[in-house]
């Protein structure tokens, strides 16, 4: 009974707000999601901040998107997902920074969130990774909770409908749980993929990764990214690693950039990073091939964007 | 009064050593009880002996201090300091108290005096040292009770733990407990769990039918503190004046060494529980000096004369043992170290058949080089329990019949993190020596090998790089590749002089079966060098550029 209504409730706060099926219809007719994000009230599809901390970037990004209210209702169960991939320092870049991961927690707590929970299958030993990115601190500050993603009893199978070689993965119960899912990335550089953004870090939310990297990692990444589409995608560009990515070698491979995108279009967000980054989005292949497979749209021009200087 | 406080006494100070080393193997959840492991484990005798003589230090000398104190009290390590020891008591006594119940024939079999096992002790522990003295530490490893225990805590009571921890994370979830999680299975090593199994089952059965039966034939350290205790200062001992042989003491004592009939105690086998002062009702029990007992008016006997002649015989025969044995053994562990810096090449186990081929294991940063750290290694799987990143598993075969046990890397397990030194600062025996940091980042354990044919990039045309993401150094990078498909690719080459040998690359590397990238173990580690550091232009822009 308890199920059956979450899944109405779920259901009915994504049409609300602009995900599941509303994602579903953009499929069919690219540019519904634009119509969709006027008629819920946000008013840019993107928004790009530079110049201030993490939090205050956030802050300002979100107040011109309506407020976080507009995405978080009251009582739901809010997933942040950072990237918490390597054990280093936030100097590194090579996570998601700890204040823009504590004040994301602290808005949806602020917006009525019943639980904000926050995890990542991380690559070096989960609990070095947790401690020393400093995620786990700021979001037990900011009253959210850490949760493992370092057990394969978390996960559970699911199938990835539009996936062409990824058909099915385990996905974290934390997704699977999730009202409202927030997707909140490191822009970095990658060995393989040049960039890794948004799309790249939902790699943390599956069980195997092996089989993304033996089976077309950009098609897998694509793949993957038309299961569930992220609420909200915050790209985090503070502190950018510009080489030696995804982990990083030292604090030299690291340029203080102080920029942050936050995107209701998941493959914009990948967009306008490769572009922060100085990439051709149309170079990086998982950001081409989402856009082929219309999960979002990665021509910046076509979208209406807020630009803001702190 | 004070006699029968000892026991009371002696079970505190057990406790003290035994729950704090019971949770540095069984911690899954990383509590930070392993900060305190060197000092917890100071007194741990073979472990300490090892660690000393390679590196003569105070901070290595427990076992000397463990000599010390049984020349002085007996067998005070074997009751309150040795976790294995503490183990059988509890064993025992859990067992004990049911078949007090059930079967009385049992409790009497395992407090009934039984004679000395003396060919047998011996020869175990001169087959061990002489093993030792040949090169071999196997059958010390074996044997030894503080490995041993460890073993049986890393193999079989951890897993037990982590099956109960997360058959209880979903119910504490359930009530609205978030502090526990999952954690994952630690590799499955059929040789190590079942040489656990067996020393459960062993020692087991000989504590619950003949208390310390173990401590007194097949333990190294107790037949060596047995004989140092016929030295020491003071001893139990029956004041034959004031008993009247009601054999209370005999009932309560584990190691079987008190012969009511004869009112004699083998102290060679007495593990100074003090449970025999506790119980008699007479103060016969006495715990003192032979200086003392000396000047103790005793009405003498026949029975009493004859039997301190056959003590005297004993005395002398075990004291000429001592000596052989103290001097077979400082002999045999000087020659394993000598036989560790002479040889050069590694022990090579098997002859490689897996196609990545590794010719060499790998040992843990901090053990210099394989035969050094073979030849220290008890083998007590501290490292394994602790290790953050499970990259540690106990090895089969792979140093070889003698290393059997010895942990090694194993990157299908996991990969050695960069910054982490948990394994070379936990190690009781200092097979696996303290590193900093730094010094850690630098040691190079083994060296990645690349094999191209294997490699999703030249087999699929299309992009990975899951190893070179993995690298800590960046030994691993990708370099543009030329392919027929025409694609923007880029394909993994190492630089071996910054490599680490992490295992990073090998443990992402999804190629199946066979990797694309592994790592060589270096049978002597060397030091990697310092990966180049340019500094980067900042990014000052303000604009945006979409």
């Amino acid at each position: 009974m308890d199920k059956m209504d979450r899944m109405n409730r779920r259901d009915f706060l994504k049409k609300t707000i602009g995900g599941g099926i509303a994602a579903g219809s953009t499929l069919v007719f690219p540019g519904v999601e634009k119509l969709l994000a006027a008629q819920q009230g946000a008013a840019y599809d993107l928004v790009a901040v530079r110049g201030g901390g993490p939090d205050r970037m956030f802050d300002a990004a979100i107040a011109s998107l309506g407020g976080m209210q507009t995405f978080v209702p009251r009582g739901s169960r809010v997933l942040v997902k950072p990237n918490i991939g390597w054990d280093v320092p936030p100097e590194r870049g090579g996570n998601t920074h700890p204040a823009l991961v504590g004040r994301i927690v602290e808005q949806c707590l602020a917006a009525g969130a019943k639980e904000v929970t926050v995890f990542d299958h991380t690559c070096d030993n989960w609990r070095r990774c947790y401690t020393n990115s400093g995620i786990e601190a700021a979001v037990k500050a900011a009253g959210g909770k850490m949760v493992s993603g370092d057990s394969e009893g978390y996960y559970k199978s699911v199938s990835v409908p539009q996936g062409q070689r990824l058909k099915e993965a385990k996905v974290h119960e934390a997704l699977l749980n999730a009202d409202v899912f927030i997707n909140a990335p490191v822009l970095k550089h990658h060995s393989s993929s040049m960039v890794t953004i948004g799309m790249k870090n939902l790699m943390g939310v599956v069980w195997d990764r092996w089989y993304w990297h033996r089976n077309d990692l950009h098609q897998c990444i694509a793949d993957f990214s038309s299961f569930r589409k992220p609420d909200l995608t915050v790209v985090d560009a503070y502190n950018v690693m510009k080489r030696n990515g995804p982990r990083g070698v030292s604090v030299s491979d690291v340029v203080s950039m102080k920029a942050q995108v936050v995107s209701l279009d998941p493959v914009a967000a990948d967009a306008a990073g490769a572009k922060l980054f100085g990439s051709d989005p149309m170079d990086i292949r998982h950001i081409e091939i989402a856009s082929r497979m219309n999960l979002g749209q990665m021509n910046l021009e076509k979208l209406s964007i807020n630009r803001i200087k702190i | 009064m004070t006699r029968r406080l000892l026991k009371p006494l002696r079970v505190c100070i057990a406790l003290a050593f035994f729950l704090p080393t019971v949770l540095l193997f069984l911690d899954i959840w990383e509590i930070g009880i392993r900060a305190v492991a060197g000092k917890l484990l100071f007194f741990q005798f073979v472990p300490s002996a090892f660690k000393f003589l390679n590196h003569p230090a105070a901070g290595a000398a427990g076992f000397i201090v463990v000599l010390m104190i049984t020349l002085v009290f007996g067998r005070v390590y074997c009751s309150a300091i040795c976790p294995f020891g503490i183990f059988q008591d509890l064993v025992s006594r859990l067992f004990s108290n049911r078949a007090k119940t059930r079967d009385r024939k049992r409790r009497s079999a395992r407090t009934k005096y039984s004679p000395p096992r003396s060919i047998l002790r011996y020869t175990v522990l001169m087959a061990t040292l002489l093993l030792l003295f040949s090169g071999s530490g196997l059958l010390l490893n074996l044997l030894d009770p503080f490995s041993s225990f460890g073993r049986i805590l890393s193999n079989l009571f951890r897993p037990l733990v982590i099956f109960l921890n997360n058959l209880g994370t979903p119910l504490a979830e359930a009530t609205g407990i978030h502090t526990l999680y999952r954690v994952q299975w630690p590799v499955f090593a059929q040789v190590s769990l079942g040489v656990a199994l067996a020393t459960l089952g062993t020692v087991g059965w000989m504590s619950v039918r003949h208390g310390r039966l173990y401590c007194n034939t097949l333990c190294p350290v107790g037949t060596l503190l047995g004989l140092a205790s016929k030295f020491s200062l003071v001893k139990i001992n029956i004041d034959i004046g004031s008993c009247r042989s009601c054999g209370r003491c005999q009932q309560v004592c584990k190691a079987g060494c008190i012969d009511v009939k004869t009112k004699s105690v083998d102290v060679s086998r007495c593990v100074s529980c003090f449970n025999c002062l506790s119980a008699c009702p007479d103060q016969a029990m006495v715990f003192r000096s032979d200086f003392q007992s000396s000047f103790q008016p005793n009405d003498q006997s026949n029975h009493e004369s004859d039997r301190q002649t056959r003590q005297g015989k004993d005395a002398v025969r075990d004291r000429r043992n001592f000596v052989l044995a103290l001097a077979a053994g400082t002999l045999g562990m000087a020659a394993s170290r000598a036989h560790a810096a002479s040889e050069s090449l590694p022990v090579q186990a098997k002859p490689t058949t897996i196609p990545e081929n590794k010719t060499n294991p790998l040992s843990p940063p901090g053990s210099v080089n394989i035969a050094r750290y073979t030849s220290i290694c008890t083998a007590c799987h501290l490292c394994v329990s602790a290790c953050p990143s499970r990259v540690l598993v106990p090895s089969v075969f792979s140093f070889g019949l003698s290393g059997m046990m010895q942990p090694r890397m194993d990157f299908n397990a996991g990969h050695c993190n960069y910054d982490c030194t948990v394994c070379s600062n936990i190690c009781p025996s200092g097979a696996i020596q303290p590193l900093s940091k730094s010094e850690k980042q630098r040691t190079q354990v083994g060296v990645a090998k690349f094999i191209k044919e294997n490699c999703v990039v030249y087999t699929d045309n299309t992009n990975c790089g899951a190893c070179s993401e993995h690298c800590p150094t960046k030994a691993v990078h990708m370099v543009p590749y030329l392919n027929a498909a025409g694609r923007k690719l880029v394909i993994p080459e190492v630089d071996e002089t910054i490599c680490v040998g992490c295992g990073g690359c090998e443990h992402a590397c999804p190629t199946k079966p066979f990797r694309a990238i592994y790592v060589d173990g270096n049978p002597k580690h060397k030091t990697a060098q310092k990966p180049k550091e340019k500094k980067m232009e900042t990014d000052t822009g303000e604009d945006f550029p979409f």
